[in-house]
C-alpha cells in the first residue's frame, strides 16, 4: 500500500473525483438504506408476475404429472433439461469471477463479484427447481441422495452421471453460498453499524458479530484465498459433470468426449453474458457508474469473445468429427441439425453464439453500452438454443424412422421456463434491496491504488513517463464516467 | 485513577494509521487491537498476529471428505449390495472420482468456514463487540488499553501527531452494548 503505486498504464477501477471511504459506503448502501424507486417497483412487479406463473405452471405439473409437458415417447427430455443446463451455465460466472479472478489477482473483480455471486446462487436455485419439478413424484426427491432405496438395501447408482450431478450441484450451491456469505459479513456489519431500531437488530443477527479486528481480517483473507482455490476446480467440475449427463450416453450427437471443455466454455460464456445483462442495468439504475466502469464492461466482453470463440471452435470440431468418425449415425445427427426440421434452431444458435459475438472484436462495439447489452441478451438466447439443439434435435429422430417425431412445448413448458426467469429476477431484485450489490470492503481496498483520483495525483506529481501518461489519458476516452476536460488542462 | 478503559485513535487514512502504529510501538505502548473497514495488508505482522493455520485445517477436512466418500461407496457397492454389471469390478474407482472430488471440496469448504467462524467467534446473533461505529465505515481505529498504558496524554499526542482525526477516551469497552 504505502510506497508502492500501481502503474499508470493500468486503467482505473474506480472513477470520479474526491471519492472518500465514507462516500463509497454511502453510494453503495443507498439502495439498501432508502426506499425503492419506481424503476425497482416496476421491475419487481413484473418479476413477481413471472414468479406467480412459475408457481402455477409447476403446481399444474405436480398435480397432473409430467404429461402436462410436450414430451413424447421419442423426445423424453426437452425444455426441462434445456432450462436446467441453461441456468447452471449462467450460474458459472459468479464463482468464476470471485474465485478464478481472485487467484489471478484481477482487481477488477472487486466491484462485480458480489452481484455476480448472488446471480450464481439464484441461477442455481432456478436450476435446482427444474431437477425437482421434472421428477414425476417430487415428494420423493430425496431418493437421489445416497440412501438405501426405500431404506431397504439397494443404493443409488454411483456409476450414473445423474447421481454425480446431484453431488456436483449441491456442493456447488452450498460452497458458493458459503463463499458469498462469508464475503458479505463485513458489509452486513457496515449496514448494522449505520442502522437503528429493528433494522439494526436484524443486521446484527446476520452480521455474526463481525468487528473488523486485525485477526478477523487476516483469517478472512486466508479463508477467501483457500475457498477460491477449491472453488476453481469445483466450477470446472460442475459443468463437466452436467455435460457427462449427455456424453456418457450412447445417443449420436451426445456421445462425444469434447463435451466437458465445450460445456464449461459455454457456461462461462453465458454466465458472463448474464452478468452483463444485469449489471449494465444495475449500474445505471443504482448510479454505480463510478464503480462498475467501462473497463469492467470491456474486460467482461473480452472474456465473452474468448469463450464464445472456444464454443465456436467446439461446434466446428463436432461437425468435423461427425464426418471424420465414419459413424453414419453421428453424421446423420449433425446433418439433421444443420438441415433437418429443427435447422432454424441450429442456425439461430450459430448466429447468436458464434457470429454475433465476433462483433466484440471492434472496440467501438465492446465499449458501447447499448450494443453490449443487446449482444449479451443475444448470447443468452443463443445459449438456450444450444441446449435445445443438443437435446431435442439429437432425440427427435432416433434409430427407428417409425418413431421419428417433432417436439412442441405446451403452455406449461413455457410457463415453467418464463416463470423461472421471474423467480430469478424476483430474488435478484430483493437482493439489491437488502444487501450491498458491490463488495464495499473490497472496493475500499483498491481506492488508494487503482482509482482515477490516485492516478490523477500521480500525474500531477510529475515523475512519470510522458508517453505513458498520454496512453493512460487516451485509454480514458471510452469511459462514460470520466470527464475528459479534467485531463485537457494537464 | 480515571475511569477510562480504552483510548481510541480514529484515522481517516490507512497509511496514517500505520504511522500511528509505528509511533506507538516505538514508544513501547502496547496496542490492544486495530479495527478497520477493510483488510490492511502487512498489519498483522506488526501486531504480532500469528500466521493462520486454517490452510492446514482445510487440508485435513478435505482429506476427510475423500476418505468418507471412498469408504461410503465401497460399503455400498462392495460390502452391502454388490451388483454384477457384466462381470465388471464392483469397486469401479474411475467412476467414483467425480463424486469423491465433490465431497472433498464440500467437506473442505464447510470445515474451513466452520473453523474460521469458530476461531474468530462469528455466529448468527452474536452481540457485536464494537468500539467505534465508524470502524466499519470510513475510520481506521487503533485501540489502546488505558489501564495498561497509563501515559494517556503522551498517547494522545502520538496519535494526533500521526494524523488521527479524533482521539476518544472511552469509559466502557464496547459501545454496542447499549
Amino acid at each position: 500500500m504505502a510506497g508502492h503505486n500501481e502503474s499508470i498504464l493500468r486503467e482505473p477501477l474506480i472513477t470520479g473525483k474526491d471519492i472518500t471511504y465514507a462516500q463509497i459506503t454511502e453510494e453503495i448502501l443507498s439502495p439498501v438504506e432508502n426506499k425503492p424507486n419506481k424503476a425497482w417497483w416496476i421491475g419487481f412487479i413484473l418479476a413477481l408476475c413471472g414468479a406467480t406463473l412459475w408457481v402455477v405452471s409447476v403446481g399444474y405439473t405436480f398435480w397432473f404429472g409430467i404429461g402436462a409437458w410436450g414430451l413424447n415417447k421419442t423426445v423424453g427430455w426437452a425444455w426441462d433439461i434445456t432450462g436446467f443446463v441453461w441456468w447452471v451455465g449462467i450460474g458459472h460466472a459468479g464463482t468464476l469471477i470471485s474465485a478464478v479472478l481472485l487467484l489471478f489477482r484481477q482487481n477488477w473483480r472487486n466491484s462485480i463479484n458480489r452481484s455476480a455471486e448472488a446471480m450464481t446462487i439464484f441461477a442455481v436455485i432456478c436450476a435446482a427447481t427444474y431437477v425437482v419439478s421434472h421428477m414425476g413424484r417430487p415428494w420423493l426427491a430425496y431418493w437421489v441422495l445416497p440412501l438405501p432405496n426405500q431404506f431397504g438395501s439397494l443404493w443409488v447408482n454411483f456409476n450414473s452421471p445423474l447421481v454425480w450431478d446431484m453431488f456436483a450441484i449441491s456442493t456447488y450451491f452450498s460452497v458458493s453460498l458459503l463463499f458469498w456469505y462469508t464475503g458479505l459479513l463485513p458489509d452486513i456489519a457496515t449496514i448494522r453499524d449505520r442502522a437503528t431500531g429493528i433494522r439494526k437488530k436484524v443486521y446484527t443477527i446476520f452480521s455474526f458479530g463481525w468487528s473488523g479486528s486485525v485477526k478477523t481480517w487476516q483469517r478472512f483473507e486466508a479463508v477467501s484465498l483457500i475457498l477460491a482455490g477449491i472453488s476453481t476446480p469445483l466450477v470446472l467440475s460442475v459443468h463437466t459433470i452436467v455435460s457427462m449427463d449427455f456424453a456418457t450416453s450412447v445417443i449420436p450427437g451426445w456421445h462425444t468426449t469434447i463435451f466437458p471443455p465445450y460445456f464449461v466454455a459455454g457456461a462461462i460464456f453465458s454466465g458472463f453474458a448474464m452478468v452483463l445483462t444485469l449489471l449494465l442495468v444495475v449500474r445505471k439504475v443504482l448510479g454505480l457508474e463510478n464503480y462498475i466502469t467501462m473497463f469492467h464492461i470491456e474486460s467482461m466482453n473480452k472474456i465473452i469473445i474468448l469463450t464464445g470463440s472456444i464454443v465456436g471452435v467446439a461446434y466446428l470440431t463436432e461437425l468435423f468429427i461427425a464426418w471424420y468418425s465414419g459413424s453414419q449415425y453421428e453424421l446423420y445427427a449433425f446433418q439433421n441439425r444443420i438441415a433437418g426440421p429443427f435447422a432454424w434452431a441450429y442456425w439461430l444458435m450459430m448466429t447468436c453464439n458464434v457470429i454475433s459475438p465476433q462483433l466484440l472484436w471492434f472496440k467501438k462495439i465492446r465499449t458501447n453500452i447499448a450494443a453490449t447489452w443487446v449482444l449479451s441478451i443475444v448470447v443468452n438466447i443463443g445459449m438456450w438454443f444450444e441446449r435445445f439443439v443438443i437435446i431435442v434435435t439429437s432425440l427427435h429422430r432416433d434409430y427407428l424412422p417409425s418413431s421419428w417425431t417433432m417436439f412442441s412445448p405446451t403452455w406449461v413448458d413455457v410457463g415453467v421456463f418464463v416463470g423461472s426467469i421471474g423467480v430469478f429476477f424476483t430474488l435478484f431484485l430483493l437482493f439489491l434491496r437488502v444487501l450491498p450489490s458491490i463488495a464495499i470492503a473490497e472496493v475500499k481496498m483498491i481506492l488508494k491504488s487503482s482509482s482515477e483520483q490516485s492516478k490523477m495525483k500521480l500525474i500531477k506529481e510529475g515523475n512519470l513517463d510522458k508517453e505513458h501518461v498520454q496512453e493512460y489519458i487516451e485509454s480514458l476516452e471510452k469511459f462514460d464516467s470520466v470527464k475528459q476536460e479534467d485531463y485537457a488542462k494537464i | 485513577m480515571s475511569n477510562i478503559k480504552y483510548i481510541l485513535g480514529s484515522f481517516g487514512d490507512p497509511d496514517e494509521m500505520l504511522t500511528g502504529i509505528k509511533k506507538l510501538q516505538e514508544n513501547n505502548i502496547s496496542i490492544y487491537d486495530v479495527y478497520t473497514p477493510m483488510p490492511i495488508h502487512g498489519i498483522e505482522a506488526k501486531l504480532g498476529v500469528k500466521r493462520s493455520r486454517l490452510d492446514i485445517a482445510a487440508f485435513f477436512f478435505g482429506i476427510t471428505g475423500t476418505i468418507t466418500m471412498l469408504t461410503g461407496v465401497y460399503l455400498a457397492t462392495v460390502v452391502d449390495w454388490p451388483v454384477n454389471i457384466g462381470g465388471k469390478t464392483h469397486f469401479a474407482l474411475p467412476d467414483f472420482i467425480p463424486i469423491t472430488f465433490e465431497l472433498t471440496i464440500l467437506f473442505c469448504a464447510f470445515g474451513l468456514v466452520g473453523s474460521y467462524y469458530a476461531s474468530t467467534h462469528l455466529f448468527p446473533g452474536r452481540a457485536p463487540r464494537v468500539m467505534d461505529l465508524r470502524a466499519t465505515d470510513d475510520r481506521f481505529v487503533i485501540a489502546i488499553d488505558a489501564k495498561q498504558n497509563t501515559e494517556h496524554e503522551k498517547i494522545d499526542e502520538l496519535l494526533k501527531g500521526a494524523g488521527a482525526l479524533e482521539v476518544k477516551h472511552n469509559e466502557r469497552k464496547y459501545i454496542s452494548y447499549e
